[in-house]
């Protein structure tokens, strides 16, 4: 039976990364290496105003300034940054009216992912923006969305349409300055998703940007800014993959999520970057500040990630609770397996009076890999009555992984209550077992589990990602029990 | 139904059963009893085809086939019940997601559809009330929090949702008050049909007064020392298992 397990394991866990395909297509790219020059060029390329470039250049100098953070548990390996390419962009029309001109193997892409950008034939209130490399190929719905005021555009479209807009809020919840991979996206970022929703207006339908690398050596760099109005409500969803390669690709970006009095912001990510094979070759550095302000009172910002994919993850989205009676939220799945390393979890800052978060984190480990919980709860001294729940749980399956929990709590005001609760726990024979002698099969029953186990937080995403987050989980995960 | 010959089994090399043989035919009730360390659990866990232990000598045929070249949920699909002595708790896995994964995969593997959502419903509304089982319990996850008593009526629910052919209960007595007892054993007896068989393994003759075994057989140190009708357990528990030590020279 053991060596039957360690077969399934083994026939599961080498089951193919689905979406490890590369597309042949001519890119518009720059040579590697980093420098003024390149950031010029970048920014040339994308032809911007004056007031990025002196964005660029500003972070780009204090990202010189800066070292990159080792604190994480997590063995990085040296990253050349002179080696990687930092703009490739698929070629093609410089200005695209309509479907008809995009290119069809772009299309084609999209569509092998499981992300139609024909409008028609798309899940029906999705609206996408789809993001390849280093620019936004294609955002679907937007005229729908323009009639109640909504812009959902890419990054660079909105640097040229909404200037304004974005010299407010860019760089206003992650400054530049706040970490090295922060100045790092901050300096050469390409492009990635704006959204704002104006004053009363709830989004009818569900936004999401589709991130996808492809070419070889290259860094992709994408920032996405929400900004949510006096009573507006938006629900975000992300999704990312990358082709199969030896070489390690670099990822780094930022999401900003501003919510004003009583808006919600919900943001939900599947992350399913290619992990690297068994052996622990290639796959996704996986980079990524994600903050958001409540910024008004009674405002909300909830987090929701499935973290499957990427050989390293370093990620912590987090909420600042500025205004009264704001509610942070952050639910969080994260699987690693082979030999994927994770460190992740969220900042709750508690500023406004009866503030309140609520973090559930479901860890899941197998293979060799590495599995970190961190998190941090401050309440300052102003949060009168602020509240925080934590929950943190590790699940291992065989005995040659780790689990970790690195819980931060900082209280400023004698008020607050913050509870924290953490268990580890061991997918057991006798459970799956107890599944075969019900007539369910193995690697069903370690689907069944695992799903189990992840409920509360799967239950958290939309409808449309909850189906395709479980499946995910059982395949990352299948047979993985020694 | 299930016919065991001079089965041998052995766990890290310590021998647990020395040749058990035992026919079991449809319609039959079976008690196996014996004393602690006796091997009665292990005979079940090996009927299961749970992986710990090694059958070293000795076959086990179950409606003409040979159980011992199954998995164990093949065994389970070809109606191979196990009532376990101590129930599995699955946080989160809804008794309701988990009875209908099990039931569908049988149905597949009859070539059945899967039961629609209000056919599976409706067959857990008519299983509770047959076993009268707390609605309550179903609502939760798998064991999830359950007291012991819950956990071995919820075995006996699973039971009575799955239909099985051969159910075997590996002590689903032990612990329970005479309430809870009283609910298990109803829910065997309502479950009793000319085409099913039960074993019951059992340390204590309590359950025996209200599960009427057919035949009572003696588990000792490996070996079935004695078989009989049910009177066997009531002179067993008059004379105690000394009684057996001091017979097994003789046998």
């Amino acid at each position: 039976m053991q060596k039957e397990q360690d077969q399934i394991l083994g026939d599961l866990t080498s089951g193919e990364y689905k979406y490890g395909f590369y597309t042949d297509i001519e890119q518009d790219s720059i040579a590697r290496g980093l420098s003024e020059d390149v950031i010029r060029m970048i920014s040339a390329k994308k032809n911007e105003p004056e007031f990025m470039m002196e964005f660029r250049l500003k972070a780009y100098r204090h990202w010189l300034t800066m070292k990159m953070p080792l604190w994480a548990h997590l063995n990085i390996p040296e990253i050349d940054y002179q080696d990687k390419i930092y703009y490739s962009a698929p070629k093609q029309k410089a200005k695209l009216t309509s479907l008809d001109e995009v290119d069809p193997d772009l299309l084609e892409t999209f569509n092998k992912l499981g992300i139609p950008l024909e409008e028609q034939k798309h899940l029906s209130g999705v609206a996408v923006d789809a993001v390849m490399d280093s620019v936004s190929v294609k955002t679907t719905f937007k005229e729908t969305l323009a009639e109640r005021g909504i812009i959902f555009c890419s990054f660079s479209e909105a640097v040229r349409e909404y200037p304004d807009l974005i010299k407010k809020y860019m760089g206003s919840v992650v400054p530049y300055t706040d970490n090295y991979f922060a100045a790092l996206n901050s300096a050469v970022f390409s492009d990635g998703s704006f959204c704002y929703i104006p004053k009363g207006v709830r989004c009818p339908m569900e936004l999401s940007t589709y991130f996808r690398i492809n070419a070889a050596n290259t860094g992709q760099f994408e920032r996405t800014l929400i900004v949510a109005e006096d009573n507006s409500y938006v629900s975000y969803m992300e999704g990312c993959t990358a082709p199969m390669r030896d070489e390690n690709q670099l990822h780094a970006a930022i999401v900003e999520i501003v919510a004003m009095e009583s808006a919600e912001v919900k943001y939900a990510t599947v992350q399913n970057w290619y992990p690297g094979n068994k052996e622990g070759k290639g796959g996704v550095y996986n980079f990524v500040t994600k903050r958001g302000i409540c910024k008004g009172d009674n405002s909300k910002i909830s987090w929701t990630q499935v973290e499957t994919g990427s050989a390293i993850t370093w990620k912590y989205p987090s909420c600042i609770l500025r205004g009264k009676n704001t509610t942070g939220e952050f639910y969080s799945v994260a699987v690693t397996n082979n030999h994927q390393q994770a460190d992740t979890g969220t900042k709750m800052i508690h500023i406004g009076e009866n503030s309140k978060s609520i973090i559930v984190s479901k860890g899941i480990s197998a293979g060799v890999s590495n599995n970190s919980y961190r998190g941090l709860v401050k309440v300052l001294p102003g949060a009168q009555n602020a509240r925080n729940f934590s929950q943190c749980d590790s699940l291992l399956l065989g005995d040659k992984c780790g689990a970790h929990t690195f819980p931060y709590i900082e209280s400023g005001n004698q008020s607050a209550i913050i509870e924290h609760e953490a268990t580890t726990s061991k997918i057991g024979e006798d459970q799956i077992f107890y599944c075969n002698q019900r007539g369910i099969a193995t690697e069903d029953a370690i689907g069944l589990i695992i799903n189990g186990y992840a409920k509360e937080v799967l239950n958290k995403l939309p409808m449309e990602f909850a189906v395709e987050a479980q499946k995910l989980l059982q395949i990352s995960l299948e047979g993985s029990v020694g | 139904m299930l016919v065991i010959k001079d089965l041998v089994a052995s766990i890290e090399g310590l021998k647990i059963l020395k040749g058990v043989s035992l026919e079991v035919k449809a319609g039959e009730v079976h008690a196996i009893m014996g004393p602690n360390g006796s091997g009665k659990s292990t005979l079940a866990s090996i009927l299961a085809g749970r992986d710990l232990f090694s059958v070293d000598s000795g076959s086990i045929m179950y409606n003409g086939e040979n159980l011992l070249d199954k998995s164990p949920e093949e065994r389970a699909k070809e109606g191979l019940f196990l009532g376990f002595q101590y129930p599995i708790e699955i946080p989160g896995v809804s008794m309701v997601n988990f009875m209908k994964t099990a039931i569908n995969e049988m149905r597949k593997h009859r070539g059945e559809k899967p039961l629609s959502a209000s056919e599976f419903l409706k067959k857990m509304r008519e299983k509770k009330e047959l076993v009268e089982i707390d609605s309550s319990l179903t609502n939760r996850s798998v064991n999830e929090g359950f007291s012991g008593g819950e956990k071995k009526k919820n075995e006996i629910f699973q039971m009575a949702m799955l239909e099985p052919k051969l159910a075997i209960l590996d002590e689903t007595d032990s612990g329970l008050d005479i309430d809870a007892l009283k609910v298990v054993a109803r829910g065997v007896n309502n479950l009793k049909s000319p085409d099913s068989a039960t074993i019951v393994i059992t340390h204590y003759q309590r359950l025996l007064d209200y599960i009427v075994p057919d035949f009572v057989h003696i588990l000792y140190r490996g070996r079935i020392v004695r078989s009989g009708g049910k009177e066997l357990a009531v002179l067993l528990e008059e004379k105690g298992y000394e009684l057996i030590r001091q017979g097994e020279v003789n046998l």
